[in-house]
C-alpha cells in the first residue's frame, strides 16, 4: 500500500518535471525562431555585402538587378519620406485623438470613439491600400505638376497616416490614463483650468509614453508592405522635386524597403536574392532601433512612477 | 491684480478643447470612410454566387471568392494548430514555472526566451515572409504552398498568443494555485486542473487575435502562398487568402468593383473577430468563466 | 464670535442617489484653525471637498444649499478664482513630477505674477513659510518625488500658498507621515494661521484637540447621510460637548 503511494508520488514528480521542461522548451521557440530569422536573413545576404559590400549597398541609388547593380538607397529614402509624411499628416490627429478620448470627451462619446478606433486597428492593410488606389491616387493625380501620375509617396503618406493613427492614439491615450488623478486634482484645486492642468501637468507625465507610442507607430509605418506597393508606384528612383517647390517631391514615384522584398523576391537568384535579404537585413536592423527605443522609453516612463 | 484673467484662460481652453474635439471627429470621419466607401462599393456586388463559385481568373476577375474563402480557413486552421500549443505552452511556463526558478542555469534562459518574445513582436511581417520563403519554400522544398504560409504565418503570431496567454494567467487568482498546491497537487496537476481552465476565455481571447492577424495579414502570404485561385486540395497545395485575392485583384487585373466586394467581406470577417473577442472578454469579466 | 470667513446653510450632497451629507449649516471663522471629526464614511472629505467644488469632478454628483466665501455664492463664483482663494492640500502628498522649484511655481505660473513680485521671491517665500526652504534651498531644481513624504507634504502646502489663498483646506494632511513629520506640520498649522484659514479633517483626536480652535462632529444617521452633531470651540467640544453622541465617539465608546 505504502509502496504503491509512493509511486503513485514519484510518478507525479516526474509528470512534474517533465512538462516543467517541454514546457521550457515552447518558451524557447521563440528566440530559436529569432535566431533563425536572424541567421537565415544573415546568411542569405552574406553574398550582397562581400560582392557588393556595405557601403556600396547602403549608398548607391542604382538599383538595377539585370546589370547587378544594388544600392539601397533610393529605397531607403523612399521609407523614411513616406514615414516622415505619415507622421507630419497622422499625428496631429492621432495624439489629438488620444489626448481628447483620454481627458476631454464625455463618457458616451468615449464609449463610441474607442472601440471604433479600436476596430480599424484591426481593419487589413489591403483594404487600405485598394483605398488608396481608388479613391486617393486619382484625387492626387489632380494635382497640376508635370510627371504626376497619382502613384507616389504622397498617396502613400496619406493611406500610411490614416493605418498609423489608431496604433498611435490607443497607446498614447493608455500612457495619458495612467497618470495618476492626484496630479490632476492637486493642478486643479491650485486654481488651473482643465486645459492648463492637460498641458502643463498630464501631459509632461505622460511624455515618455507618449513618445513611445509615437515610436511605435513609426515603427509600424517602416514595416508595412502591402498598401505601399499599391499606392507609391514601386519606381526604383530617388525622389526628386518635379518643381522648384521642394514639397513636390512628394510626388515622385518611389519604393520602401518592405516593397523591394515583397516585389522581387520571388522570382530573385543569386546575388539578386542575396541582395534582397540584405534589404531585409537593413530593415530590420532600422526597426530594432526603433522598436528598442520605445521599449527603453516606455521603461523610463515606469521608472518615474 | 492678477495679470491673467480667468476669463481669458477660459477662452483659451474653449479654443483648445474645440481642437480636440476637432481631431477626435475627423480622425473618427477618416477611419469611417475608408470602410464606409468599401463597404458601399462592395456590398452591391455580393450575391450567393460569389460566395460559392471560385474565380475564374481572366482580366476583369470574374467569377467569385469560394476557393480564397477554403484557402483562408485552411491556413487559420493550419496556423493555429502550430501556434497555439507553442504559444499557450510558452505562455504557461514564463508564467507558472520562470518566475520559481531561480537557479544560475534557468535564470539566463529565461531572460533569452523573454526577449525572444519581444524581439518577434517587433519583426515586421515581411521578414516573416522572407524568412518563411527561404526557409519553408526554398530549403525545405515545401513551395509555394498553404504549409509553407502556415509555418511562416505560425511565427508571425506566436508573440500575440504568448502575451495573451501570459495576460489571462496572471489574472488567475494566487489564491486559487495555493489552494491546490496546499492539497498537495503537484505544479502540473494545479496548472492543468485549476489554473488553465480559468484562464480559458483569456487564451480564446488571443487565439481569435490570432485569426484576426491571419485574416488580414497579406505581405507574408504573398511571397509564401503563390497565389493560384484554385481550390487547394492538400496541404501542399498553392492557394490565396481574400485578402490576397484582394491585392491580386487589384493590382494585376484592376478589377476593383471585385476587389471592393471581396474588401467588404474581409472588413466583416475583422468585425466578426471584434465581436467575438467582446463576447469572449464580457464572459471573462462577468464570471471568470465556469468558475 | 467674528464674521465667518466661509459658510454652509443647508448644504446637502448627494452621490447620485446616495445622499452623503444632510443639510449642514456651519460657520469657518478667520484666522482659526476649524477641525473637521468623525467616523469613517460620515462625509469629512466630502464636506471639506464642498468648499472648493472639488467634488464637481466626481460624475453623477448633486449638491442642494449654499457655500459662501465672504458672503458670497461660491457657485456663482468662477470656479478657477474659487480655489485660488480657496486651497487645498490631500491626504496623501501628491507633487507633480516636476522639480522642487516648478512644483511651486506652478500656481504662480498659471495665474500670473502680481506685479512686482518675482517668481523666485515667491518661490523662497512660499518654502520658508512652509518651514521646508532650508532642507531644500541648496537644489531647488531637484526632482519633487526625491523628496520623503513629509518633506512632499510640506512642499504640497508651500504650493498651495504660492497661489496666495485665503482659506486653505487639508483632508488628513499628516495620516500618511510618521510622527516627527507629522508634529513639523502641526507647528506649521500654528504659524500659517496667523495669515490663513484652515479646515483640517483628521481621524486623530489628540490631534484635533490640540491643533484646532474650533472642532465639527460629523457623524452618519441612519441612512448613511452625513450630519453635523456639534460645532464648537474645540476645549468645550473636549471637555464639555452638548450631545452624548459627541461624548461618546471622543471618549471612544464608538468607532
Ligand atoms: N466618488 C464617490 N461616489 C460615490 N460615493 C462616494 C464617493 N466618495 C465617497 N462616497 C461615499 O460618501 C460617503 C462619505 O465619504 P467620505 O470620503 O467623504 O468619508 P470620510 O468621512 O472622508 O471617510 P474617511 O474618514 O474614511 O476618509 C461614504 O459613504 C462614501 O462611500
Ligand atoms: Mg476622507
Amino acid at each position: 500500500m505504502t509502496g504503491t503511494v509512493s509511486a503513485r508520488g514519484r510518478m507525479k514528480r516526474l509528470t512534474d518535471s517533465a512538462m516543467g521542461l517541454v514546457l521550457l522548451g515552447s518558451a524557447l521557440v521563440s528566440v530559436t525562431i529569432v535566431l533563425l530569422i536572424g541567421l537565415f536573413t544573415l546568411k542569405e545576404a552574406l553574398p550582397a555585402f562581400r560582392d557588393i559590400g556595405l557601403v556600396r549597398l547602403l549608398t548607391g541609388t542604382e538599383w538595377r538587378p539585370g546589370q547587378d547593380l544594388y544600392g539601397l538607397f533610393a529605397m531607403i529614402a523612399g521609407s523614411v519620406l513616406v514615414t516622415l509624411g505619415a507622421i507630419v499628416l497622422g499625428l496631429p490627429l492621432a495624439l489629438g485623438c488620444a489626448v481628447f478620448l483620454a481627458e476631454v470627451a464625455p463618457a458616451w462619446v468615449r464609449a463610441v470613439v474607442k472601440p471604433s478606433i479600436e476596430l480599424l486597428a484591426g481593419i487589413p492593410s489591403v483594404v487600405f491600400g485598394l483605398f488608396g488606389m481608388v479613391v486617393l491616387v486619382p484625387m492626387v493625380r489632380g494635382i497640376d505638376v508635370p510627371g504626376n501620375a497619382g502613384f507616389g509617396l504622397l498617396s502613400a503618406s496619406m493611406v500610411l497616416a490614416v493605418m498609423i493613427l489608431p496604433t498611435i492614439a490607443s497607446v498614447a491615450e493608455v500612457a495619458l490614463r495612467s497618470v495618476p488623478e492626484e496630479y490632476r486634482q492637486g493642478s486643479l484645486a491650485l486654481g488651473a483650468t482643465r486645459w492648463e492642468t492637460l498641458r502643463r501637468v498630464t501631459v509632461p507625465a505622460a511624455r515618455s509614453g507618449m513618445l513611445a507610442a509615437v515610436v511605435l507607430g513609426l515603427g509600424r509605418a517602416l514595416g508595412e508592405t502591402i498598401a505601399m506597393i499599391m499606392v507609391i508606384g514601386n519606381a526604383v528612383m530617388m525622389p526628386e522635386a518635379a518643381t522648384s517647390n521642394p514639397l513636390t517631391i512628394f510626388l515622385s514615384r518611389a519604393r520602401t524597403l518592405t516593397g523591394n522584398i515583397a516585389v522581387e523576391i520571388n522570382y530573385a537568384t543569386g546575388l539578386h536574392a542575396a541582395a534582397l535579404f540584405a534589404t531585409g537585413v537593413v530593415l530590420f536592423v532600422l526597426i530594432m532601433i526603433v522598436n528598442a527605443s520605445a521599449r527603453a522609453l516606455l521603461a523610463s516612463g515606469m521608472r518615474r512612477g | 491684480m492678477s495679470s491673467r484673467s480667468p476669463a481669458g484662460r477660459k477662452l483659451v481652453q474653449a479654443g483648445a478643447f474645440s481642437l480636440l474635439w476637432v481631431s477626435a471627429l475627423l480622425s473618427v470621419l477618416v477611419l469611417a470612410s475608408v470602410v464606409g466607401y468599401v463597404m458601399i462599393k462592395g456590398i452591391p456586388e455580393l450575391n450567393l454566387s460569389f460566395f460559392t463559385t471560385p474565380p475564374r481568373g481572366g482580366l476583369s476577375g470574374e467569377g467569385g471568392i469560394s476557393s480564397t474563402i477554403v484557402a483562408t480557413l485552411y491556413l487559420v486552421v493550419m496556423t493555429l494548430l502550430v501556434a497555439a500549443p507553442l504559444g499557450i505552452g510558452a505562455g504557461v511556463f514564463l508564467v507558472e514555472y520562470a518566475e520559481s526558478m531561480q537557479n544560475r542555469l534557468m535564470k539566463p534562459l529565461i531572460r533569452i526566451a523573454r526577449f525572444g518574445v519581444e524581439t518577434l513582436a517587433g519583426v515586421p511581417s515581411i521578414i516573416f515572409g522572407l524568412f518563411g520563403y527561404a526557409l519553408f519554400v526554398t530549403l525545405m522544398h515545401f513551395g509555394f504552398s498553404l504549409l509553407s504560409a502556415s509555418l511562416a504565418g505560425a511565427c508571425l503570431i506566436l508573440p500575440v498568443v504568448i502575451r495573451t496567454t501570459e495576460e489571462a494567467l496572471k489574472a488567475v487568482p494566487q489564491s486559487y494555485r495555493e489552494g491546490s498546491l496546499s492539497l498537495g497537487a503537484t505544479r502540473w496537476e494545479t496548472i492543468r486542473r485549476v489554473v488553465l481552465p480559468s484562464a480559458v476565455p483569456g487564451i480564446t481571447t488571443g487565439m481569435i487575435l490570432g485569426v484576426g492577424r491571419i485574416i488580414s495579414e497579406t505581405a507574408v502570404f504573398y511571397v509564401t502562398l503563390g497565389g493560384s485561385y484554385r481550390t487547394p486540395t492538400s496541404i501542399l497545395s498553392s492557394g490565396r487568402t481574400m485578402a490576397l485575392h484582394v491585392f491580386y485583384l487589384a493590382m494585376e487585373t484592376r478589377a476593383f468593383e471585385k476587389a471592393m466586394a471581396t474588401g467588404a467581406v474581409l472588413i466583416a470577417c475583422i468585425i466578426a473577430v471584434n465581436l467575438a473577442i467582446n463576447a469572449v472578454s464580457r464572459r471573462l469579466t462577468a464570471g471568470g468563466g465556469r468558475w | 464670535m467674528p464674521e465667518p470667513r466661509m459658510r454652509t446653510i443647508d448644504y446637502c450632497l448627494y452621490y447620485g442617489g446616495f445622499r452623503a451629507l444632510n443639510s449642514i449649516s456651519m460657520d469657518i471663522p478667520p484666522n482659526m484653525i476649524t477641525a473637521i471629526i468623525g467616523p469613517s464614511g460620515c462625509g469629512k472629505s466630502t464636506f471639506l471637498r464642498s468648499f472648493n467644488r472639488m467634488n464637481e469632478l466626481i460624475p453623477g454628483v448633486r449638491v442642494t444649499g449654499k457655500v459662501l466665501l465672504d458672503g458670497e455664492d461660491i457657485f456663482s463664483l468662477d470656479v478657477v478664482s474659487l480655489r485660488r482663494k480657496v486651497g487645498m492640500v490631500f491626504q496623501r502628498p501628491n507633487p507633480f513630477p516636476k522639480s522642487i522649484f516648478d512644483n511651486v511655481a506652478y500656481g504662480p505660473r498659471i495665474h500670473g505674477l502680481r506685479k512686482g513680485d518675482s517668481l523666485a521671491a515667491l518661490v523662497e517665500r512660499s518654502l520658508k513659510a512652509a518651514a521646508l526652504w532650508d532642507e531644500v534651498k541648496d537644489d531647488l531644481q531637484k526632482s519633487a518625488l526625491s523628496l520623503s513624504g513629509g518633506q512632499q507634504q510640506r512642499l504640497c502646502i508651500a504650493r498651495a500658498l504660492a497661489v496666495e489663498p485665503e482659506v486653505i483646506l487639508m483632508d488628513e494632511p499628516a495620516s500618511a507621515l510618521d510622527p516627527i513629520a507629522t508634529l513639523k506640520i502641526e507647528e506649521l498649522l500654528q504659524t500659517l494661521k496667523e495669515n490663513y484659514t484652515i479646515v483640517i479633517v483628521t481621524h486623530n483626536m489628540q490631534q484635533a484637540a490640540r491643533v484646532s480652535d474650533f472642532t465639527a462632529f460629523l457623524l452618519m444617521d441612519e441612512s448613511r447621510a452625513g450630519n453635523l452633531v456639534e460645532f464648537g470651540p474645540t476645549k468645550q467640544i473636549f471637555t464639555t460637548p452638548r450631545d452624548s453622541r459627541t461624548e461618546d465617539y471622543i471618549s471612544g465608546r464608538f468607532g
